[in-house]
Formats: structure tokens, C-alpha cells, sequence
């Protein structure tokens, strides 16, 4: 064995360090920490009317009440679920589609015009008909979600299926692989970053839509908790929604890196993060 | 060993057609035979159909005259008793050095963990079994190509421009590497090349292509001990004359200006 290739087992690429320096982690906090300093200092001198724009304090306090009190907990959940539902109906329509879609030229050729035209069609042109079909109640949100979130992880999909290294699959023929192992252990692997990707996008959709079927009506959930707020007046509370919404949205982004770094250990472009 | 390991091309004369229709001369009349365990080289400028031909060996592409036979069984699709190392690792980058190696094996090999492991062990990669391709220099790729190639036993090993795309001190390392596995699997070899050195020091022949169509023009015996000396005069003269067949003399001003 050549010493030359006795080397330590260290990623060829430089990596980028995301353990951040004291300085830069100061940084990363200054910008908001301004702005919500700012913000109380506005509202404390009487710049703007509380009952506009209430301060950060009034907001953290209403905050932590709705948190012990259950009630976020429980509109928080109640949409969660909602996602969970939405999502894995659209996203499991979208996977088995798109791996017709992806592996078969007639899938695609029969489909093209259909998915063409129904594809620009944004989302909240849907709410009318579902809530005509489905009604108001929880089928109609969940219907909604899972559009939202079939359409990422379609093309996503496709495209990934589709860009599979022609090379390697040379490679499996010249091995006398047959065809279920030839989509076992080298179409859906090299396709499974775009999947995420699709899956990645497809549930931050899941999460907008949600927020925005429960705006248009619903006795529960997160957005119905800002739109009840509304009528009320309750500003501190729709602000306690808003950051809610936020820090959940951030919260399910950041699990489902954590996913796609765990599973695509064998992929040189994620190392060291993005 | 039995004839089982030889490789017979017989008159194969291969066209391309271009998307205009035109019909393209690319093989014609092209014939080899591979002994048993023998090492052949075939060198050629690019263009010259050396990995066409590779391709039809393998039974990638069946669209030709002639007859390909591996022992006498004629070649009619792609099979586990001809390996292949192409001058890209093509590496599955998902799997680890291990399961790459096992991806070489069919599915009903007995023994699958024993014999992986003896692969890997041969091209000095044990304790990498667990690295992902990414992970690897280019040379170690090549190497986990190589022991892909081998772990199904083929009857012969076909090598496309293995290390073309490596430095040249990895490169002289592997051609050492490839003798010294070929010396002790005893495998038929044969290797496409473009660089004469690399073609001389490791055939027991070399086989010149022309291009335009691309044929044999010509054979070199290569009648050197192994391990060879890359700069020993009969190594040097094989060179030369190889050399010569391409580019024909080279004029040496400075021998007159004494």
C-alpha cells in the first residue's frame, strides 16, 4: 500500500467552521436586541400608542401567560396537527407520483398538461371550492395543507429522480443489478437530496397554509387565535400568535436539517452546514 | 487456467450514426485475442475507438459486426464474468467503501462478507471499509473501483483509461498496484490507454489503434521481467519505437550542432 494514501481521514473540502467566534455569536444577537431595545424605548416615552403597538415587555408577559395558562399550548397543538395531516397526505401523494412521474416517459407525457395547469394556481383560489366541498371544518384545512405541500416535493422530486448520474447507472447494468435494486440503491439515494429539499420546503408551505386556512375561519388553532385577538383588540395577543408562529416555523426548519445532515452523511455539499 | 479466461474479437466493424443520419466508420476490422491471464495494452490517440471497442466488450452495445467471445461463449449482454474500471471511479457516493465493493457482487454470492473483506484487503484499503467515496483521495477511489471490479471474480478485468485523471506520482503507484494484484489473482487484463509509458510497463503487449477507422495497425511484444525499470534501456527502446509509430521521427537539432 502506497504511504501516499495513508492519509487521516479528513474531508477533502475546506470546511466552513459553524462553531461561531464570541464576536460573530454577538453579532448574530445585536441586530434584534436593538431593535426590541428600541422598540420599548418608543412605546415607554409615549411615541406610540400601546394599543397600536404594545411593548415587547407587555407582549412577553401576555406571552408567558397564554403558555402557562395552556391556551397557546392548545391552539399551538391543534395546528400542529393540522400540518401533520396536510403534510403527510400531500407529501405521500406527491413521492408516489412523482417517482411515476420520474422513472416512466408515458407517467410524465400523460400528466404534463394536467400538472402544468393546475400548478400556477395559488393556494388561497383552492379555499373557496374546499371549503364548498369539504366545508369549514377540519377536512377542508387539511385538503388545503396538503396542496400546499404537494407541489415542492412533486417537481422536487422529479427533478431529482430524473438527474440520477447516468454513469452510475452504467455501472449497475455492467453489475447485472435488476431493476428493484437498480431503484433501491441508486435511484432513490441519488435522488434523495432533492426529496428532502421538496420535503424541506414543502412543510414550510404546510405551515403558511395553515396559519392562513385558520385567518379564513376556524374555532381553533394558532391563526384562529389572532384572528379572535383581532376582534377583540387584543394586539399583545396577536403578537403573541405572530412570534409563535415564527419560532415554531424556525423550529421545524431547523429538525428537519438536522434529518437531511443525518441522512446525507455521504454528501460532500452538506458538510460543515450551510 | 482454463480457456474460459481468454477474450476473442473477431472482425468487429462498428458505425456510429450521427443524428443527421450519417453513418460513421468507427471500428473496422478490428481483431485481438487475449490469452489466458495475459496483460494486453492498447494504445491510441483519442478518437480512436478504444473505448468503443471496451463498450462492446462489456455488451453495453450489441449494434456491430463481427463476434466477441469470452472463453468461447459469445458476448451478448453485460455480465459479472467481465469487470470494469472506468477513468472515473464512478463510485456510488451513498455507500461506504464496503458496500461499493459488495455492490460488485451478485446477490446470491455465498460468502459476501469474506470475500469483500479479501477485496478490500488487496487494494490496502482495510481500514477504510467505512469511509464514504468523498472522504477518499483520488487514488483510493480508484482503488475501491478496482476492488469492485474484482470481487465478482471476472474472467477478465477491462481497464478504461484507469488512471488518467490522477497525478503522475499516484499514477506510477497504481500501475505498480495493478502488477502486483495482477500477478496475484492471475486475472486476464486489459487495459486502454493513452500514455506509452503506462501501456509498456504494464503489457505483455501492446496493441497499436490508428484512427479514422480505428483498427490495429500494429503489436508490440513487450518482453521484459517484471517489476519493470521505467528508465532501462530496452524499456526505453519499446518506448521509443512506440513513440516513433505515432509521431513518427523526431529531429534532433542539437546533435548536429556539435
Amino acid at each position: 500500500m502506497a504511504q501516499e494514501d495513508r492519509v487521516e481521514l479528513a474531508p477533502v473540502r475546506p470546511r466552513i467552521r459553524w462553531r461561531p467566534a464570541p464576536s460573530a455569536l454577538l453579532l448574530t444577537w445585536v441586530t434584534p436586541l436593538l431593535l426590541v431595545g428600541a422598540w420599548e424605548m418608543a412605546v415607554a416615552r409615549g411615541l406610540v400608542r400601546p394599543t397600536i403597538l404594545p411593548s415587547p415587555t407587555t407582549i412577553s408577559s401576555t406571552f408567558v401567560d397564554l403558555l402557562v395558562s395552556g391556551e397557546l399550548f392548545h391552539h399551538l397543538s391543534i395546528s400542529l396537527l393540522r400540518v401533520v395531516a396536510g403534510f403527510l397526505a400531500g407529501a405521500c401523494t406527491a413521492i408516489l407520483l412523482g417517482t411515476l412521474i420520474g422513472l416512466s416517459q408515458a407517467a410524465a407525457r400523460a400528466t404534463g398538461i394536467l400538472l402544468g395547469v393546475l400548478r400556477p394556481i395559488p393556494m388561497v383560489a383552492w379555499v373557496p371550492l374546499l371549503i364548498l366541498w369539504l366545508g369549514i371544518g377540519e377536512s377542508s384545512k387539511v385538503a388545503l395543507i396538503a396542496i400546499g405541500t404537494f407541489w415542492p416535493v412533486l417537481l422536487n422530486l422529479v427533478h431529482g429522480i430524473r438527474s440520477t448520474d447516468r454513469k452510475l447507472l452504467e455501472v449497475a447494468q455492467v453489475l447485472e443489478k435488476d431493476r428493484l435494486t437498480l431503484l433501491r440503491r441508486v435511484v432513490f439515494p441519488s435522488a434523495m437530496p432533492s426529496l428532502l429539499t421538496g420535503l424541506r420546503l414543502g412543510v414550510g408551505i404546510a405551515w403558511t397554509s395553515v396559519i392562513a386556512a385558520e385567518l379564513l375561519g376556524a374555532d381553533r388553532g394558532i391563526g384562529f387565535l389572532i384572528a379572535y385577538a383581532r376582534e377583540l383588540l387584543q394586539v399583545d395577543v396577536m403578537f403573541t400568535g405572530l412570534v409563535t408562529i415564527g419560532i415554531t416555523g424556525s423550529l421545524i426548519d431547523f429538525s428537519i436539517r438536522k434529518l437531511e445532515e443525518r441522512l446525507l452523511r455521504w454528501n460532500p455539499d452538506l458538510e460543515g452546514g450551510r | 487456467m482454463g480457456r474460459e479466461n481468454s477474450l476473442t474479437v473477431q472482425h468487429v466493424t462498428k458505425y456510429h450514426t450521427s443524428p443527421q443520419g450519417d453513418r460513421l466508420c468507427v471500428l473496422s476490422d478490428v481483431n485481438l485475442t487475449v490469452e489466458p491471464g495475459e496483460f494486453v495494452s492498447i494504445v491510441g490517440p483519442s478518437g480512436c475507438g478504444k473505448s468503443t471497442l471496451l463498450r462492446l466488450i462489456l455488451g453495453l452495445d450489441t449494434d456491430y459486426e463481427g463476434r466477441i467471445l469470452v472463453g468461447d461463449q459469445p458476448v451478448t449482454r453485460p455480465g459479472l464474468d467481465r469487470g470494469i474500471v472506468f477513468q472515473e471511479h464512478r463510485l456510488f457516493p451513498w455507500m461506504t467503501v464496503f458496500e461499493n465493493v459488495a455492490f460488485g457482487l451478485s446477490e446470491h454470492a455465498a460468502h459476501r462478507r469474506d470475500t469483500v473483506r479479501h477485496y478490500i484487503n488487496l487494494v490496502g484499503l482495510s481500514d477504510f471499509e467505512n469511509a464514504y467515496p468523498h472522504q477518499l483521495s483520488g487514488g483510493m477511489r480508484q482503488r475501491v473501483a478496482i476492488a469492485r471490479a474484482l470481487v465478482s471474480q471476472p474472467q477478465i478485468l477491462l481497464l478504461d483509461e484507469p488512471f488518467g485523471a490522477l497525478d503522475a506520482f499516484t499514477r506510477v503507484q497504481m500501475q505498480q498496484e495493478l502488477i502486483r494484484i495482477w500477478s496475484q489473482e492471475g486475472t486476464t487484463m486489459v487495459i486502454v490507454t493513452h500514455d506509452i509509458d503506462e501501456a509498456v510497463y504494464l503489457g505483455d503487449r501492446v496493441a497499436i489503434m490508428s484512427k479514422r477507422p480505428g483498427t490495429f495497425r500494429k503489436e508490440y511484444a513487450v518482453r521484459l521481467v517484471r517489476p519493470r525499470d521505467h528508465g532501462s534501456d530496452d524499456f526505453l527502446q519499446i518506448r521509443r519505437a512506440i513513440h516513433r509509430e505515432f509521431f513518427g521521427e523526431v529531429e534532433v537539432p542539437f546533435a548536429y550542432t556539435i
